[in-house]
């Protein structure tokens, strides 16, 4: 019976399972209650990617009203794909929280934690499967709501104002992408995707749906951290508490791009935005000076929460540099490692995490020495930031290999060669901590012999997504099927279409 | 033509407003302006007959979040401080925003006219079909409770997750251990005394009655949450918090405001077992007509349950600070 719920159930899973954790309060149970919930949303969501692949796009009607009248899930390859990097992501921050959280959240807070947690997933998981624009909007705004929530937590009273920066820039995005949802009505008098597709083919180049593009891709833009609208994340992952990073920096901003890709190449589609518009190249500019400012920015940072953070926002230039190359090649490299990334950062905060958890600093100097004291939190550490980094048999190495190749295709030499050379940087940043770790002795005057290695609930789900790093940079068949047949399909978006109607 | 001529005047009042808040240095003044800001445009939607949006502005806009501003005021200090930065930057950049926006209208479809596509896609299904399909006279809340029902949990859940961002940042408020005594609140004002006992039982009929008659004409749980929780709030500030506390307190609406949420998506959960879609009311009663009926006024109940205890709950947490600094 619950197959046919599936696009429900990864939505209602994390929405029903919040409230309830809200009024039991504070306790194990609660935590055990968000563990499994994440768990069960995570099978569903890989249920979800074997039958759109299996079978094609999957439609579900809410409420039994039909689209564009009601609001429909829309689940394809894309989505689905997504939606499994998220879920599983969060699933595993949250086994990890529960020691993580006992460090660094007031015990009172916890209830509120796990609330805001599940609502974020929720949100997040509402933006992807939506195929209604407002609808999309709607589940942005719980997303966002808890996300802040989420930031603000911290004891380190630095993160209420990274927290209310993070709001006010959030807040301007949101209300942006509403403005462009607006126009977009406004025009076509639907909120159905599909719908407003096809309707706005017939009245790309209107003023009217110009400033509506122009309003959601600077709206989506500022949410994913695209530089230079980047400036409330570094601030925002650096004071979070750790979990929370690990959260934010698999999950949020990678539902952002997705957000942008749905955008771009279903509603308004690719020939408008990149050929008219010339979307492409504002896209590829950005995309290269973000890599290079933001890798440079982690390099010359003391704080290894702010380095990760400055990593981020370079990685989603990876991401956007993909798309801009306007390629199937180019957009499988995107959204690979949409995927990819959300494995690596994970890793590595939790790694950091666990430093905290021991040293109570994520300064580089914290780090002197934990080679030897913390040795599987480190190795994890290392891993994760030889994926970073893009070296072979890791799942970065698979990104880095389909955006080289997406360029090489178009004869693009120089961008090939930038790619390379932000990787450089990446040696940099990630190497500095791996020689503080292990080419320093712990410093005078920290104890070494309380300095032991993290509890086993933190070590398991990190030693997860690093084992899970190492696997999809071997067996990529699950990854390039998913991602091959969603750029293909974006691609044909438009033909799609005609065969739906 | 008076219409328009009405519109004009009060797009005028708006945009006079807003350029005074920007200006002004007093917030409680901003506070104000605010409210009035809201109350015109609450006059501008019920001039583009949309009196839902009306009534849901004045009561939110004009009503609640006045209060809770005023809450922080009181928390934060009434003068602005002094801007250090350099705001060229961003007069540029807001400029470019307001110019977009008005290269946007260039193409817009003409105001009010009916041939419009917001009036000629989805629109004629809902006006004409949605007596028989759903059954209530008013359309409005046949869009936003079955039609689009979803988006309206999203609210509901957005809602929700307001209160938790303020109540994790403020801190719950716990019921003082002092009895709860006539020295607190404006214990002084007699006449403020009557006339809220006077009125504070008819604006609780009035929530009641908006909330039970939203499916004929305006209203519905959100307004009818908003308004009874005013009434609880005004009966705060005369009486004393402590005094609100008794009659609801604030481990209650911890637990109200979740309530509702599961209310609400348990109806469609409810659907859900009985074989239909998530939110289809048709497969609750014997008829989809009565399906639709009691779906909706549960799910009404559920907004107007979490909205209430979503709006009354920040209420505390601001006064329950205000109450902790006075004391320090």
């Amino acid at each position: 019976m619950l197959e046919q719920h599936l696009p429900a159930l990864a939505i209602l899973l994390p929405l029903i399972a919040a409230p309830i954790v809200f009024i039991l309060g504070r306790s194990t149970v609660v935590w055990l209650l968000a563990t499994f919930t994440g768990a069960w949303a995570s099978i569903v969501a890989f249920q979800l990617l074997l039958t759109t692949l299996a079978e094609g796009a999957i439609h579900y009607s809410l409420g039994g009203w039909s689209a564009p009248w009601g609001i429909e899930l829309t689940v394809d390859a894309l989505n689905a794909f997504v939606l499994l990097a998220v879920t599983g992501v969060s699933t595993m921050v949250l086994v990890y929280s529960k020691e993580s959280i006992a460090k660094e959240i007031d015990k009172a807070k916890h209830g509120f934690y796990y609330t805001a947690y599940l609502l974020a997933m929720a949100g997040l998981s509402g933006i992807l499967i939506t195929g209604d624009a407002f609808n999309l909007f709607v589940f942005l705004e719980i997303s966002s709501l808890a996300t802040y929530t989420l930031v603000s937590l911290a004891s380190d009273r630095r993160c209420l104002t990274a927290a209310f920066r993070y709001l006010i820039m959030g807040t301007i995005g949101a209300t942006f992408i509403l403005i462009g949802v607006g126009l977009l009505y406004m025009k076509t008098g639907t909120l159905n995707m599909l719908d407003l597709a096809e309707r706005i083919a017939a009245f790309d180049r209107s003023r009217t749906i110009n400033t509506g593009l122009a309003f959601i891709v600077v709206g989506v833009s500022i949410k994913l951290a695209l530089f230079p609208l980047h400036r409330w994340l570094p601030p925002a992952y650096t004071y979070a508490p750790s979990a929370v990073s690990s959260f934010l920096a698999s999950t949020a901003t990678k539902v952002a791009v997705y957000v942008l890709i749905r955008f771009i190449f279903t509603i308004f589609g690719p020939d408008y935005v990149f050929y008219d518009m010339g979307m492409d190249m504002v896209f590829m500019f950005l995309a290269i000076v973000a890599i290079f400012k933001c890798s440079y920015m982690a390099a010359v940072q003391n704080n290894v929460k702010t380095i990760l953070a400055f990593s981020s926002v370079a990685q989603v230039g990876y991401m956007v540099l993909g798309i801009s190359l306007v390629t199937t090649t180019g957009l499988m490299a995107g959204l690979i490692h949409i995927f990819n990334h959300a494995l690596m950062k994970s890793a590595l905060f939790m790694a950091v995490g666990a430093v905290f958890y021991r040293v109570g600093s994520v300064e580089v100097h914290a780090f002197k020495g934990m080679g030897k004291q913390m040795p599987f939190t480190m190795a994890a550490f290392t891993i994760a930031g030889l994926s970073i980094i893009g070296v072979p048999l890791t799942a970065g190495f698979v990104s880095k290999w389909y955006l080289v190749s997406a360029a090489l295709q178009q004869n693009l030499w120089v961008i090939a060669v930038l790619i390379l050379l932000g990787s450089l940087l990446a040696i940099v940043y990630i190497g500095r901590i791996v020689e503080a770790a292990y080419f320093h002795d712990v410093p005078e005057g920290r104890d070494a012999s309380k300095l032991k290695e993290a509890p086993l609930l933190m070590l398991i789900p990190m030693w997860v997504m690093v084992l899970a790093n190492l696997y999809f940079g071997i067996d990529t068949s699950l990854t390039t099927e998913a991602v091959g047949h969603a750029s293909e399909w974006l691609f044909q978006s438009t033909e799609l279409l005609e065969v739906a109607q | 033509m008076t219409e328009v001529l009405i519109d004009l005047v009060l797009l005028g009042m708006l945009a006079m407003t807003a350029l005074r808040v920007i200006f002004l240095k007093d917030l409680f003044a901003v506070v104000m302006l605010f409210s009035i800001f809201s109350f015109v445009s609450a006059l501008i939607f019920i001039n583009l007959d949309a009196v839902d949006v009306a009534f849901t502005e004045a009561a939110v806009g004009a009503g609640i979040s006045t209060v809770l501003m005023l809450g922080t005021i009181a928390l934060t200090g009434r003068t602005e401080k002094k801007n250090s930065h350099s705001s060229i930057l961003h007069l540029v950049v807001v400029c470019v925003t307001g110019a977009a926006l008005i290269y946007g209208t260039m193409d817009m479809p003409p105001f009010g006219n009916a041939d419009n596509p917001i009036h000629q896609h989805v629109a004629p299904r809902y006006i004409e079909d949605s007596p028989k399909e759903v059954g209530l006279p008013n359309i409005v809340t046949s869009v936003l409770a079955s039609y689009r029902g979803f988006d309206t949990l999203g609210e509901t859940v957005v809602v929700f997750a307001a209160m938790i961002g303020v109540l994790s940042l403020l801190g719950t408020a716990r019921p003082t251990n002092k009895r709860a005594t006539p020295e607190s609140g404006l214990a002084k004002h007699r006449v403020l005394h009557v006339v809220a006992k006077i009125i504070i039982p008819f604006i609780i009929l009035f929530a009641l009655y908006v909330q039970f008659h939203g499916d004929y004409g305006p209203g519905g749980g959100f307004q009818a949450g908003v308004i009874a929780a005013a009434a609880l709030i005004l009966y705060a500030l005369v009486f004393g918090a402590s005094f609100a506390h008794r009659i609801v307190s604030p481990r209650q609406l911890e637990v109200f405001a979740p309530l509702g949420v599961l209310l609400y998506a348990s109806v469609g959960l409810v659907g859900m077992i009985k074989g239909a879609n998530f939110l289809d009311y048709n497969v609750l009663a014997s008829t989809a007509a009565a399906g639709q009926h009691y779906g909706i006024i549960i799910i009404e109940l559920g907004v107007g349950l979490t909205v209430f205890a979503a709006m009354l709950g920040l209420f505390y947490a601001f006064s329950n600070q205000v109450e902790r600094s006075n004391v320090q």
